[in-house]
């Protein structure tokens, strides 16, 4: 499965280039031309039968993930979140370094040296660091130089007929929806979007709005799902299984109206499930597009995905399906 | 002009929801310029044609106000929403919101054992909806609502809600009126998304690509009880903004309008805004720069229902636009 290889890419924010490489080779099964700009977006372009209207369909390469800021003489490497992660979901856990892969694990001090209060308070990123099992300082700097991106070491299973389990849900699902899309012809112009640095502020997508000059955008996102225990039902932000999720607001965009309308119009005569992102907190990619030149008019489509920017998140195979059907049924309306 | 500051204050447009500002706006500015049009994010910019040796010069002031949005819609037919911008719960209790058709409904809350803990999260929204059907009928996720409430003209002050930053609206609308002797070509922007972050400003500099900007909005007042020290009060003139968060303003923009103030004996005070933004901010950074300036009406409770502002420094800000836009900008 695509997703699968898509999820166990490596690819944290500034160093996408197995996922970028990955995309790539996608593209040229497809025989869709494509440009990788300067900051490492790439943009795949679908000549539209008309011609008139050029749709951008975005979604981001990049990961959360660690990165390598020190190496104690003990061989041990001190490390640095990029972008948002929760210390607390590190412990313990498996990790790959580099581009070689590496295999190592977060350690930290065992509950039998802990002191009553550290047991009580999450551990701070100084107590936090990877083994990687290197004898000393000079091994660990040759597998561990500094700046070393690290990523979880998740494979992808599916758990069901319909739950897929995997590292990077946000937003390879977006990569992948982006890839389905680009099976059909369109009368429309369109323009994927494969963007850097979403994680540590919406980096790529500026400069690709910029060259790509679309008249619209889409911004595909794989979303927090918040549909478990001890959260109100008004506090979901998006429920899996229930279907792709249209964004109402975040922090860094409010939609365009007619373009959500035309999705909801879409999900009705297509009789796809639709549901809101009820959450108005966290940004998007939409967030620089939109803001791009003279304004560009941008809507977001979620994928739900449970615990997101941890070793693994939970998606359901059907809204990923609903979602490009949703976008390409978006698509076939525009001329 | 009072009317005028009624009008638009008592009319609904949270930020991405424009259009009933936009619309108004349109209609007043139609006879008053050369060219009217909406952009891409539904600023509305009318342009007045100066002659050929002038500079192009874009002022902005938002259309958009702070508000709610719906994010969900329960059983019993209760909304619940998120902010549109900087809003504070304490100020929505008691208040009644206004939908985009006219939907009324009460801002509620549940109970709590101590009030300091109130959030948004906490509140909701009753309409009077018996069930979710009835409610969905009226209002939808992703709706947004404002505060309700008249406008009031009292003397020389008004109060009002959105205030920030129809007065700055109804600023640029009088200075258009008042304006014909100048040899500058004047974008006039009625921009979106001020509240949310500085956005249709943006934007339309972009597409305008202006020599000079200059932001009109209100600014807060250091002149009520145990207020922060602030060096700006009430109905002493038009503030020249020195910086806010979002920009230092351009020297040269700062003391042309100081000098003209002076010249033509305008009421002014200097003001520095400790926190806070304005459209000036995202207009001095498009493309390569733009040197960029801002005038401000003083405003009492910004971000309340009970925003107040004097009638003798609106005049005043008008006053100020209206001559600087006379000088050759050099």
């Amino acid at each position: 499965m695509l997703l699968a290889r898509l999820s166990e890419a490596a690819g944290v924010s500034g160093q996408e280039d197995e996922v970028r490489n990955l995309i790539k080779a996608e593209l040229e099964k497809l025989g869709v031309s494509y440009k990788t700009d300067a900051l490492g977006n790439v943009l795949a372009y679908k000549p539209g039968r008309k011609g008139g209207t050029t749709v951008m369909a975005a979604a981001h390469m990049d990961e959360v993930g660690l990165m390598v800021v020190g190496v104690e003489d003990s061989g041990l490497l001190r490390f640095k979140p990029v972008g948002g992660i929760d210390r607390r979901v590190l412990v313990a856990k498996q990790v790959l370094v580099g581009p070689d892969r590496v295999p190592g694990v977060i350690g930290s001090k065992p509950i039998h040296l802990q002191k009553r209060n550290e047991r009580n308070t999450p551990l701070q990123w100084q107590e936090l660091y990877i083994d990687i099992g290197a004898k000393d300082k000079a091994e660990a700097e040759k597998l561990a130089p500094l700046g070393t991106a690290v990523i979880f070491a998740t494979s992808f299973k599916q758990l069901s007929d319909d739950i897929v389990m995997g590292k990077a849900f946000d937003d390879r699902v977006g990569c992948s929806v982006l890839l389905e899309l680009l099976k059909e012809d369109y009368d429309c112009s369109l323009v994927c979007a494969f963007t850097v640095q979403e994680e540590v502020g919406l980096r790529g997508a500026g400069p690709a709005a910029y060259s790509a000059d679309p008249d619209l955008a889409l911004v595909i996102e794989g979303t927090t799902a918040s549909d478990v225990p001890g959260v109100p039902e008004h506090g979901h932000a998006t429920s899996v299984g229930k279907g792709p999720a249209l964004t109402i607001m975040d922090r860094t965009s409010i939609p365009a109206r007619p373009l959500v309308e035309k999705l909801r119009q879409v999900a009705l005569e297509e009789n796809i499930p639709i549901q809101y992102r009820r959450a108005t907190t966290g940004g998007t990619d939409a967030g620089k597009i939109h803001l791009t030149k003279g304004g560009i008019p941008v809507a977001g489509v979620s994928v739900p995905c449970r615990y997101i920017h941890s070793p693994a998140s939970v998606a359901s195979l059907g809204d990923i399906e609903k979602t490009v059907r949703l976008v390409k049924g978006f698509l076939r309306r525009e001329c | 002009m009072q009317e005028m500051i009624k009008s638009l204050s008592e009319l609904y447009g949270p930020a991405g929801r424009e259009e009933a500002v936009a619309a108004y706006i349109r209609d007043v500015m139609s006879p008053l310029a050369d060219e009217v049009y909406t952009d891409t994010m539904g600023s509305v910019v009318a342009v007045k044609r100066g002659s050929a040796n002038g500079k192009k010069i874009m002022l902005a002031a938002h259309m958009d106000e702070i508000g709610v949005m719906i994010t969900d819609i329960d059983e019993q037919g209760f909304l619940r929403f998120s902010n549109i911008g900087g809003i504070s719960p304490f100020t929505l209790i008691g208040q009644r919101a206004e939908f985009a058709d006219g939907t009324i409904g009460v801002f509620g809350f549940e109970k709590l054992d101590d009030i300091k803990d109130l959030k948004l999260n906490k509140m909701y929204i009753d309409i009077g909806a018996g069930s979710r059907e009835e409610a969905i009928a009226k209002v939808n996720i992703g709706d947004s609502a404002v505060i309700h409430k008249e406008c009031i003209i009292q003397g020389q002050r008004v109060i009002g809600k959105a205030m920030d930053d129809r007065v700055g609206c109804a600023v640029l609308i009088e200075t258009a009126r008042r304006l014909n002797n100048s040899p500058h070509e004047v974008y006039f922007v009625f921009t979106t998304q001020e509240e949310v972050g500085l956005r249709g400003a943006r934007t339309a500099a972009y597409s305008i690509d202006p020599d000079y900007g200059i932001a009109v909005d209100v600014t807060l007042t250091g002149d009520t009880p145990e207020a922060h020290r602030m060096a700006v009060s009430l109905g002493k003139g038009a503030a020249v903004k020195v910086k806010d968060a979002s920009v230092i303003a351009h020297p040269m923009v700062k003391d042309l309008l100081v000098s003209t103030a002076k010249a033509k004996g305008i009421p002014y005070q200097m003001e520095v805004l400790e926190r806070g933004g304005t459209d000036a901010g995202s207009i001095h950074l498009i493309r390569s720069g733009v040197p960029t300036g801002a005038v401000s009406v003083p405003c009492r409770y910004i971000h309340t229902p009970g925003e107040m502002v004097d009638l003798g420094d609106v005049t005043a800000c008008v006053d100020l636009l209206a001559g600087v836009l006379e000088e050759p900008w050099e």
